[in-house]
Parts: structure tokens; sequence; C-alpha cells
């Protein structure tokens, strides 16, 4: 073969070179050895354990909720790069691009509104997993450290909520966060009340970073821009990796470890292992808790393809989802951002409500004191329960069933009906006018609820001797005043946040 | 005498704390970013005309200032509309006093809280006369309740 013919073969078997390249064991598989290593080496199992545990893939042991918030989030980076290439982060030109985004770009609007669609559902399932998680006791040992990491993302996921929420520079944004960087400069409250101010004003120095300056201005809308597409992404992505390592290293999702093992699906039938066998791998004789270490893969069936069945089914649940809410229900755009009149009511979006019921009562409690409570208080749930018993059983069994139901009934009453108190004769205040401040910062219908609360927590301790049986107690009472006072902040409060049993009573003006 | 420490382990750990410490001080420079040594903002001075436009009795609403001016028997004075509890902007009513519309918080007439839960009352603000005859207001300079001004 000369040179040139050599030359012009291989012009010809370009294309096909280029598709056996991008493969990583090449041509196209012949013998049964090759056949399993295309499989085992591609990326997907990269990244994947090779075999899950068929309880794993049950819809009922997770409801998919974690893989609904990956969808959710890819979805999000997707259309919030594509509405990047219109939005400009300045004041007198953010409301008008995203004018033109919604009624201009072609394909504009339905983008934004995935976008704000998979947002809301991002928070939601964020929220939904949490509740899973802890219910299911999954957070025990070896887990617990992810627990803390699912925390972190949890924040940051409110913190690009709430830094997404200024953008379009409406009236609804602007008053928003308003209110948010106010919250933010809440601790002068104390400070004030004990006379330090002057010496020491943490608040200021918050609401200062946040805004980078005294008022929501051209600064704050650069600083929520940059923490909303830069800073916030790459450290939820980082999290988000480290989460999923941490997944399938800790042993995988968690299973109730008590009940036989269905047995293990190889090729189309069921076989029984008996004794831990090496299957695949250096996975094998690692050492701590991999996937198979000290046991076999009894009740295990091949990531591919029934791992990613199941992944792909939630992918398109999540599509499917903001697809058919955007078609229907537009995102939101008021008027341009007056700084002179404030929306009324100013309403942060639904999952700051419940924050925004406490905050009129206190300034501080409810938006700096009770929320740094609630998250130290779900940090440390992984480290006060160590009991090691009733991983991956739904309410740790009958007992935790019934604390449950207890608990969801006891948090609901107390909530309402201090709810119905404060409505119906309001507070400290409306008694005793003259009341200094300090009293109503530590004496306030959001501090009584969680004084009702830990009180219950510690009965339901002594009652039942467990700390599980507890932290039941606890979390259900906090999701139960949560959901109140979200629906009391949505629905109920009108303008001047006056209590309304329905938005068609507000008066029109 | 006691072990001397190896000459190799003694210039390790010298570079090493000499790396960390120059790494810190960078970050502790570049940390102090976000806080700019003047914080940016609008000039909060407001040139509010002739006094003689403003009539005994009035209470004129200064929209661009966050602020109300009142003319009474006894001279001016401003209050703020910033409401102290998270920044919405109050409204007046005569006689009765102001009211926030974002979480109910109510102030008597001279700014002190009377209901809601704001936390302080309505600052007063200062009130001059700039060197060409024009009322001025700073909405950064709050002066004690009850300080007016006699043009």
């Amino acid at each position: 073969m000369t040179p040139i013919q050599e030359f012009l073969e291989n012009i010809k078997q370009a294309p096909r070179h280029i598709r056996e390249s991008a493969m990583r064991n090449g041509k196209v598989p012949e013998t049964d050895r090759e056949r399993s290593q295309s499989t085992f080496h591609n990326l997907f199992l990269h990244m994947q354990s090779v075999r899950t545990d068929r309880r794993s893939l049950r819809f009922a042991s997770t409801f998919g909720l974690g893989l609904i918030l990956t969808a959710s989030f890819f979805v999000l980076t997707i259309t919030g790069i594509l509405l990047m290439v219109y939005y400009k982060p300045g004041v007198e030109l953010a409301y008008n691009s995203v004018k033109d985004i919604h009624f201009v770009v072609p394909a504009g609007r339905f983008i934004r509104n995935i976008h704000r669609w998979s947002a809301h559902l991002m928070v939601l399932a964020a929220f939904l997993h949490m509740a899973r998680v802890f219910y299911t006791g999954s957070y025990k040992r070896p887990r617990e450290f992810n627990w803390l990491i699912g925390l972190s993302l949890l924040v940051f996921t409110l913190g690009l909520s709430f830094t997404g929420y200024l953008l379009p520079w409406d009236q609804l944004a602007y008053w928003a966060v308003t209110i948010g960087a106010n919250i933010a400069n809440s601790p002068k409250e104390v400070t004030d009340a004990i006379g330090i101010t002057a010496w020491f004003d943490p608040g200021k120095f918050q609401k200062q970073l946040l805004l980078g300056a005294n008022y929501v201005g051209q600064e704050s809308l650069i600083r929520f821009y940059v923490l909303h597409v830069a800073i916030l992404p790459v450290l939820i992505s980082a999290f988000m990796g480290l989460h999923f390592w941490r997944v399938r290293k800790d042993g995988g999702l968690s299973r109730d470890e008590s009940k036989p093992a269905p047995p293990a699906r190889i090729g189309d039938r069921d076989v029984e292992v008996f004794a831990p066998t090496k299957t695949y791998g250096l996975m094998a004789v690692v050492r701590g808790r991999t996937p198979v270490v000290g046991r076999s893969p009894e009740g295990s069936v091949s990531s591919w393809p029934n791992l990613l069945w199941a992944e792909l089914a939630a992918f398109m649940f999540t599509i499917a989802v903001t697809l058919v809410l955007s078609y229907f229900f537009d995102a939101p755009l008021k008027e341009m951002a007056n700084p002179a009149i404030p929306e009324n009511p100013a309403k942060a979006p639904w999952y700051f409500l419940g924050l925004q019921e406490l905050v009129s009562y206190s300034a501080f409690m409810g938006g700096v004191g009770i929320p740094s409570i609630v998250l130290i208080g779900l940090g440390l749930i992984p480290y006060l329960d160590r009991d090691p018993r009733g991983v991956g059983i739904w309410f740790g069994g009958p007992a935790g069933k019934r604390t449950f139901w207890q608990s969801a009934a006891y948090g609901l009453a107390s909530v309402l009906a201090l709810l119905a108190v404060t409505v119906n004769f309001g507070w400290l205040r409306t008694w005793f006018p003259t009341i200094p401040q300090i009293a109503i910062i530590i004496l306030n219908p959001a501090t009584v609820i969680v004084a009702f609360y830990a009180a219950w927590s510690l009965w339901v301790l002594r009652r039942t001797g467990s700390i599980r049986m507890s932290a039941i107690a606890l979390f259900t009472c906090f999701l139960a005043g949560f959901i109140v006072l979200t629906a009391m902040g949505s629905i109920f409060r009108g303008p001047n946040w006056h209590f309304y049993w329905w938005p068609s009573q507000w008066p029109t003006h | 005498m006691p072990d001397s420490p190896k000459r190799r382990d003694f210039l390790g750990l010298t570079a090493l704390w000499g790396v960390v410490i120059a790494m810190g001080t960078a970050l502790a420079g570049v940390m102090r970013l976000p806080k700019p040594a003047v914080q940016p903002g609008p000039l909060r001075v407001f040139k509010l005309g002739d006094p003689a436009q403003y009539a005994v009795g009035s209470a004129t609403r200064i929209e661009a200032g966050g602020f109300f001016l009142f003319h009474e028997e006894q001279g001016f004075h401003a209050i703020s509309s910033v409401c102290t509890h998270l920044g919405c902007v109050v409204a007046h009513t005569e006689g009765e006093g102001f009211a926030c519309p974002c979480h109910g918080s109510r102030f008597s007439t001279d700014g002190s809280v009377i209901g809601g839960p704001a936390p302080a009352a309505l600052p007063w603000l200062e009130v001059v006369l700039s060197p060409d005859g024009q009322l001025q207001v700073n909405a950064e300079s709050t002066v004690s309740k009850g300080t007016r001004f006699q043009v």
C-alpha cells in the first residue's frame, strides 16, 4: 500500500474510527467478555454501582424524590442559561428584559415558566425528600454526615430561590427582597433592646453584605445575580456530587435489613445466593461499607438497565409536570419596582410565607431566631438519635406510626389554637401598649409554639424512653406548624397582613 | 541537651506555615471585597423649596425622600415613612398617625409604636434651612422626638 493509498483509506475509515474511539471498549463486542466489558466500562456505571438492591428500586421506598430534585436542577440549569441570553441585570434594564422574554422572545415565556415551575417543584421535593429520609430513619449511622450535606443543599436551594426572586425587578420582587434584607438586619431589634447597637451591630453587617448598600438598588441586583447564576449553582453542584458519592459509599439507599432480602435477579432468573461471593471487580475487597462488603449480592439486580429505567422515569415525570404547569400557568410579572409604594400585601414565595407569618410577631425571632433553632435542631438529629434500629422502615414501626399521628394532631391543634387567639385577641402589645420590645422578642406566638412543641417532645421522651420517638414527635410537630403557618401566610393574610378567610374578601381601593 | 529539630523538618514546617499565613492573609483581603469603604447609594439630603409654601398645619409626603414633612405652630419637623419593622412604607392619616401595610404596625402622630410588630418608633429627621433659603431635610440624620425647626 502506497502512502497515498493509506491516507485515502484512513479518510474513508475516519467516521468508523471516530465512532469506535468514542466508545471506551472500541469496536462492536463479539465475545461474552467484550459484551460484559462494554457494559461495565461505560460512564453510567462509573457513577453508579453495578448492581442495585431491588428494595431500593421500589417506588414506595423513596417516591423518587431525590431523582426529581436532580432532574429539576438539570431543568433549572438549562432553562436558566437560556434566560441569561436575554436577561440584563441592571435596575433600568432588568424589568424590560424580563418583559421582552415574556412577550417578544420566541418561546421565552414558556422557558421562563418552566424555570419558575421547576424551581417550585425543587423546593417542594426538597422538603418531601427530607421528610422521607427522616421518617425512614435513613439519617442514622453511617449516613449522619450525608444528612448534614442534604441540609446544606436545602439551604442552597432556598438561597437560589430567594436570589432568583429579585431578578425580574418588579413590585413583588422589590418588596419581598426589601423585607428579606430587613430580616437580615433584624438582630438590630435585639441589640437595640439591650442597648449595644452602637458597638455591636451584626444586623447592619448582614444587610450590607447582602445588599452591597443600605437600600435595595443596583448593587443588590448585581449581587443577587452573581449569587444566583454563579456562586450558588457551583456550590450546589459540588455538594450534590458529594451527596451522591456518600449515598453510594454509605451503602446505597437505606433498607430494612431485618427482613430477608428477595432473591437476586440475574438475567431472567431469580437466583438464591447463600454465601458472600466475590462477584465483580475491586469493589468487593474494599474496606468499609461499600455496597457489597460482607454481603452477597442477594436481592440485587443489575443497575443497567433497571436503575437507568427508574432514573429516566423520574426525569420524565419531572419534565412532564413542569411542562404541563408551564403551559397553563404563567410566571407572574407585576409593575416595575417602585421604592415609594409598597405592594400590599407584599408576599414572598409560598415556602417563605410561614416565616413571614412569624416575622409579623417579631422580626428577629421569626426571621432569624427560630429558623436558626430549626436548622441547628435538624442538623443535630443524627447525633442525638444514635439508636441503630429501624433504619429503612417507615416511622421505625407501628409505635412510631402512632407517635406520628398523635404528634400531627397535637402539632396542628396547638398551632391553630394559637393562631386563633392571635387573630381574635392580638398579642402582648394590644393588651399592654407600653410593653418593652425585649418582652415581645422573648414571648411572642412564634416562641410560644416552639415551647409547646419542645414540651410535647420531652413528654414523649419520658413516656416512651426512646429518643427516636421523641425526634419523630418534634419533627412532626414542626412539619404541622410549617404547613399551617405557610397556609396562613399564603391564603389567609391580606392587605395590612389582616386576616381574611379568602382573597376575594380583600378590600379594593 | 534536648533533641533539636532536624533541619529538614524545620525548613518543611517553616515553608508550610509560610504558605498558610500567606493564603490566610490573601483570603482575609478577598473577604473584605464585599464591604466597600463607602456604601453606595443615592444622596439622601433633600431640598424642599421655599418654607412658605408649606402652610401651618400641613402634612406633606416626600415620596423620593421616604419621609413626611409637617408644619405646625411650633415649627417644622420630618418623620421617616420607612417602617422600623421590615422597611415597608407607612401611610399617614391626619390626626391618627401612621399605619404600615405589610405587617400591620401602627404608630401615633409623633411616631411612637402603638401596635403591631414594629420594634422602634419612626425616627424624626433633621430639618434645616440651606444657604440658598430652601428647607432641607437630611434623611440619614435623626434627631430626638419633639425637635422642631423654626424658620
